[in-house]
């Protein structure tokens, strides 16, 4: 059987036959299964001449919008991660490991193929829950809320949460608009922390915020990972990827370059990248 | 479509699920019921953040209806004097409880429509059922509504009206629009999350409705005019409109004088409208959440 794994994934990874081979292990208990995935989404409103005449040419001869652009964001991409696991992915901006994330979520539906999950997995992050115009009082509840929490959890949380964001006195009760965009994120991390997870999905420069915090978050995130049956952190710190995890997907161009432990695959990706 | 059969296989094979896949009906019925703390807070979150920019803050919630009251009885009271035929000071009470209850539907299609665009952001970060926006963006309408409501009723009672038990069958008439009009806005919501324009072509399709519901006229008067006399099919049919039978139903609950005047002196039943109305309500509701349960897991493509 994993001859044919082999096979497949040879054909459909990158066309220089570079992508890894899934290799199955029976004796531990699988949590993601990532299935030759593909991703493609739209983006609207990019770039195209703005006027009136232009736009009715464009719908007489049939044609596309422009200012929609179809990305493809992930080609192809097949891996398995076990209980346990913290997995490390890297790559250049816009190689695809936010979309990658998004997917393993079930946030972004496959064009083909599949993730297979144990769980609900989920990202940790809830800015787009929030709202500038809110308190941060209201916003922690909203956020609280938006995660899935019942409100006597929120009510537990919520001073946990003042606590760790250590917003200055008072600033609660002002609307997020007003805040240093550290002060910001402080409370958006604090808030996404809250909550434990099945697979925790960790996007980069979450950690934000002065050396103090980042410690502090760095932590915690930690803690989370202890909780989580499995992580998946994307970053570009080279050093907390080979610190903390056990196990590196290098992505370029939504293909799956490399699939190996830390030390193997960011020295590949250092040299390639020449550092 | 799956283009690696060992992979899949070996992933069912250990318990694991499609992490986009849709849930059956009932579970999503349930998430969504959980998630009920969550469409609440988001509706009054949207509400506040709306006026947070002007001065008077919520105050507008109160004078947006008022000033709309306000131009309605400055042409049609003051300069045009009309009273199509309505009993004396029937008509700026008929109006404007028309608009105001027709209003709750439109605004409700229009932003039910724009609710998964608008809110993609979110779809792509967070875990919910997709229902919750689109329902909570008719909560936001409907916690506009109840202020209207106030205005309304002040402006009704000004003009004379008695106040009658019948004011009470407000709730119900209010419950039925409100199922009705979080159907028709989880239908648009789906259709507005793959189709964009709609949102233009929107405008033109809600006037329309409008004056085709009998909110600018007395639909049950028109009906008695000789030209509809002769083709009585076409009052049947301009009476099946949801968008005419909510604002009706509640000026025969508020407005103790036109019910008469229905009554009485054009000899309309009043009554059926009920039927029909829960009829749209219960249909419209099933039609449309049907509908946007079916595309549940593909919101997030945009």
């Amino acid at each position: 059987m994993a001859d044919a794994v082999k096979d497949k994934v040879k054909v459909s990874g990158a066309p220089d036959g570079s992508a890894p081979p899934v290799v199955l292990d029976p004796n531990r208990e699988p949590i993601v299964v990532v299935d030759d995935l593909h991703i493609i989404y739209r983006v609207f409103g990019a770039g195209g001449k703005g006027n009136a005449a232009s736009a009715f040419m464009r719908v007489l001869r049939r044609e596309n919008r422009p200012t929609m652009k179809e990305v493809h964001a992930i080609r192809g991409m097949s891996f398995v991660a076990y209980k346990g696991d913290a997995i490390g992915v890297i790559g250049t901006n816009g190689s695809g490991k936010s979309t990658l994330l998004k997917a393993i979520a079930g946030l972004l539906p496959p064009q083909s193929g599949g993730v297979y999950t144990e769980g609900q997995p989920s990202l940790l992050g809830v800015n787009a829950a929030l709202m500038n115009d809110l308190t941060g009082e209201r916003n922690i509840v909203l956020g609280c809320l938006a995660m899935g929490m019942a409100p006597d959890e929120v009510k537990t949380k919520y001073d946990e949460i003042v606590k760790f964001a250590g917003l200055r006195e008072g600033f609660i009760q002002l609307p997020m608009r007003a805040y240093s965009s550290g002060m910001g994120s402080r409370l958006r991390f604090a808030i996404a922390a809250s909550k434990s997870h099945d697979v925790l999905l960790i996007d980069e420069a979450l950690a934000t915020g002065d050396a103090k915090f980042r410690r502090k978050s760095a932590a915690k995130i930690n803690e989370l990972r202890d909780e989580a049956g499995a992580v998946f952190l994307v970053a570009h710190q080279l050093d907390s990827i080979r610190e903390m995890c056990n196990r590196v997907l290098w992505v370029d161009e939504g293909r799956l370059i490399m699939d190996d432990d830390p030390d193997t695959v960011v020295d590949a990706y250092t040299e390639a990248n020449g550092k | 479509m799956n283009g690696n059969p060992p992979l899949a296989e070996f992933a069912t094979r250990h318990g694991l699920k499609q992490s986009a896949a849709r849930p059956p009906i009932g579970a999503y019925i349930r998430q969504l019921w959980q998630r009920r703390h969550f469409i609440w807070a988001f509706a009054s979150a949207k509400n506040i953040s709306m006026y947070t920019e002007s001065r008077l803050g919520q105050v507008w919630q109160v004078l947006t209806p008022l000033l709309n009251a306000g131009v309605y009885y400055l042409i049609f009271g003051l300069l045009l004097n009309t009273s199509r035929n309505l009993p004396h000071n029937t008509f700026i009470p008929f109006l404007v409880t028309g608009v105001f209850v027709f209003t709750f539907t439109q605004r409700s299609v229009n932003s039910g429509a724009k609710s998964v665009g608008d809110n993609l952001s979110l779809i792509r970060a967070l875990h919910f059922p997709r229902a919750s926006l689109p329902l909570a963006y008719t909560i936001i309408e409907l916690q506009q509504l109840l202020v209207s409501m106030g205005v309304l009723f002040v402006i009704v009672l000004a003009f004379g009206e008695p106040l009658t038990w019948r004011w009470l069958l407000l709730v119900p008439v209010l419950l039925m629009q409100l199922v009705f009009n979080v159907g028709i806005s989880l239908a648009l919501a789906r259709i507005g999350a793959f189709n964009r324009d709609i949102s233009q072509l929107l405008p033109f399709i809600l006037r329309t409705w409008l004056y085709f519901s009998g909110i600018i006229y007395s639909l049950s008067a028109l009906k008695k005019s000789p030209r509809l006399h002769e083709h009585p099919w076409i009052g049947h049919v301009l009476e099946a409109n949801p968008g005419y039978i909510f604002p009706e139903l509640m000026r025969y609950c508020l407005l103790d004088t036109y019910r008469g005047y229905v009554r009485t002196k054009l000899h309309e039943p009043t009554t059926h409208l009920w039927a029909y109305g829960a009829g749209w309500a219960v249909v419209m509701f099933v039609v449309g959440f049907w509908f946007f349960y079916r595309a549940e897991e593909r919101y997030g493509r945009g």
